[in-house]
């Protein structure tokens, strides 16, 4: 005596379609459980790949140097005050280079000084670097060319400005060619950056870029503010850290007064912390999708002694106790797979409306949690009506149908 | 041909052991009428429940067919049900969000029966009982008679060998019951096996066979000679 599937189906859908309260509030509790997992994954997710994304705009194996140790060796007033006790130099950074692990450099100079072109005129960021900078940052150039190739210690009357300052200073007028005064010196523009290159702590579009040379000028120093260094691969890293501070200690007189920190080092910190975010915010989601198995299981004990008669009939015409079983299960498996169908939904809509609100979060579901959320419902639902089939199928017919 | 033997029931209330059917024994041949008459609590119900393989006896044989009945598991038992015995309820007992030809198919589904196989007997068990045209209506479309007669429909759809039949016309008007009686009467003169408890003496009286029963014992086996008897009755 072997059910039919189709009629199976038939059957529970006919349950469920008789009793639409119960099935709309069992639906709810499913579809709230499982679209918690799906939205808070996403916002887990998406809060990752924000981060990991500002950082990679930092720039791939990159190792950034800046003057003075970040470590406290005993009080004096140096360290109270943040002075440095040596700069970098153009030198320092041109020393940077000579190791084969060492694909490029940039060294970076930032200060801020009036830009005027015409009547108009603006303090604005300028940072003098060199041409390397646009591949180590993987900045985007609108239009125009990026610093030339020059030697670090050449200045030139030359200068890239954001997108934002071009759109200040010149309008709708064309700005490559043209001569822009900063601080007191007059450049050239040669490029203009592209908007989508922003960074974590520059924003390029409001800033004016001129070769480092120029800048020390301008900022009348012989120092550099930051070099990065771009190491051949992830595995060089470690390697470049050393050579950089083994070189920089033999040119500093033998001590080591700067800092270097690797980009990487940070990345795979925020991506375990986040990640582990991701699932710890999924396991509390999933806390509400054993809530909605137990409040499954309660309807479902209460459908099952509702209907008391239903059972008992289907006993007196021949049910055997394994057939109620599979009939209530049944039921138990659609009601779990329509609501974990709507919770997916109404999840993907949640994760799209967070996405729609903060455009810069990729805030979708991983398909771990989503595969996680949907086969977890379903086996909750099953699972939970295991005990409410076993008290039907062993239900006294006698007494089931004498009710009332 | 249903046989028991030495049948006791015993129902434990409280600390009092009830002897629900006390040492009944009894042999119904294939195509009898047999009604079960006796006050509330005799043990008529649950003989006849022990019939239905609804219930089993706490000792005692019950040979169904020759066949041991009460040696079958819940599985075979529910097969037997299934396949030679029919139900009609006092309350009809109607699966309410189903229709009526749906409800006569109940069984036919939880036998196996290919859809195919299906429809045919559905729409011949509804035609016999008159029904044609109520087939999709569900039961709160229905009057008493009408649900009782779907009710018979879904009992006689499996051709059973055996109906059971508890206060068939207890729920219903005068002629509805009326009604009911003669479908019922009219399946055992085609050789179906009619056992019917009842409250009411004229209703019992119609049958050949009258049990009746009186604190779990049967008292009374008597045949009613005015009736026609084509059908012998032991």
């Amino acid at each position: 005596m072997a059910l039919h599937s189709p009629d199976i189906a038939w059957f529970s859908w006919g349950a469920l379609r008789g009793y639409p309260t119960r099935t709309i509030l069992m639906l709810i509790a499913m579809a709230i459980g499982v679209s918690a997992v799906v939205v808070l994954t996403s916002l887990g997710e998406g809060a990752r790949l924000y981060v990991m994304d500002r950082f990679a705009s930092l720039g791939t194996n990159l190792v950034i140097v800046f003057p003075g140790r970040s470590e406290t060796a005993g009080i004096n007033p140096t360290t109270m005050m943040g002075e440095t006790p040596r700069d970098l130099t153009l030198d320092d950074a041109l020393a940077l280079t000579r190791s084969y692990n060492v694909r490029r450099i940039a060294p970076i100079n930032v200060g801020s000084a009036d830009v005027s072109h015409l009547s108009r005129s603006r303090e604005v960021v300028v940072i003098g670097t060199n041409h390397d900078m646009l591949t180590i940052r993987h900045w985007q150039l609108a239009q125009g060319k990026f610093l030339p190739e020059i030697d670090l210690d050449r200045a030139s009357p030359v200068t890239v400005i954001g997108s934002k300052i071009r759109d200040e200073l010149f309008g709708a007028e064309r700005a490559l060619g043209k001569w822009l005064r900063i601080g007191d010196r007059r450049f050239r523009v040669i490029g203009v950056m592209g908007s989508e290159g922003r960074s974590i702590g520059v924003d390029v579009e409001e800033t004016v870029m001129i070769p480092i040379a120029s800048a020390q000028q301008i900022f009348n120093t012989s120092s550099v503010f930051r070099i990065l260094v771009e190491a051949k691969t992830r595995e060089a890293i470690e390697p470049v850290k050393q050579f950089i501070i083994d070189t920089l200690q033999e040119r500093h007189q033998g001590i080591t007064d700067v800092t270097v920190i690797t980009q990487d080092a940070v990345l795979e910190t925020f991506d375990r912390i986040l990640g582990a975010l991701t699932y710890a915010v999924g396991g509390i989601a999933a806390i509400s999708l054993a809530v909605a198995g137990i409040l499954i299981m309660n309807v479902m004990l209460v459908a099952v002694s509702q209907r008391t008669a239903e059972i008992g009939l289907l006993k007196a015409l021949g049910a055997s106790p394994g057939q109620i079983i599979i009939l209530i299960l049944a039921e138990a498996l659609l009601l779990s797979t329509l609501g974990a169908i709507t919770g997916y939904l109404l999840g993907q809509l949640g994760s799209w409306a967070i996405r729609y609100a903060f455009p810069d979060l990729p805030a979708y579901a991983p398909a771990w949690a989503v595969l996680v959320a949907l086969v977890v419902a379903v086996i909750t639902g099953l699972l939970f009506s295991l005990m409410p089939a076993r008290r039907a199928a062993r239900l006294d017919p006698v007494l089931a149908l004498s009710g009332r | 041909m249903i046989e028991l033997s030495s049948i006791h029931r015993d129902f434990q209330v409280g600390d009092q052991t009830v002897h629900a059917l006390d040492d009944v024994t009894l042999t119904i041949e294939s195509g009898e009428y047999v009604s079960i008459m006796g006050p509330s609590g005799s043990g008529k119900s649950t003989l006849l429940n022990l019939l239905g393989l609804l219930d089993r006896p706490s000792s005692g044989r019950y040979c169904l067919n020759d066949q041991d009945v009460t040696l079958l598991s819940d599985i075979e038992q529910a097969q037997v049900r299934n396949r030679e015995i029919g139900f009609v309820f006092q309350m009809f007992h109607l699966v309410p969000r189903l229709t009526a030809a749906e409800n006569v198919e109940l069984p036919l589904i939880l036998a196996g029966v290919a859809p195919a196989q299906r429809a045919p007997k559905v729409v011949k068990a509804l035609g016999d009982l008159g029904l044609s045209d109520r087939s999709h209506h569900k039961p709160d479309q229905l009057s008493g008679g009408q649900r009782q007669r779907v009710a018979i429909a879904r009992a006689t759809v499996t051709e059973p060998d055996v109906l059971l039949a508890d206060e068939p016309t207890g729920n219903l008007d005068h002629k509805s019951g009326q009604d009911v009686i003669r479908i019922l009467e009219a399946l055992n003169q085609r050789g179906i096996t009619l056992i019917m408890v009842t409250h009411d003496p004229e209703m019992g009286q119609r049958a050949r066979r009258q049990l009746h029963m009186m604190d779990g014992r049967l008292d009374i086996d008597r045949l009613n000679s005015s009736q026609n008897t084509s059908h012998g009755a032991a």
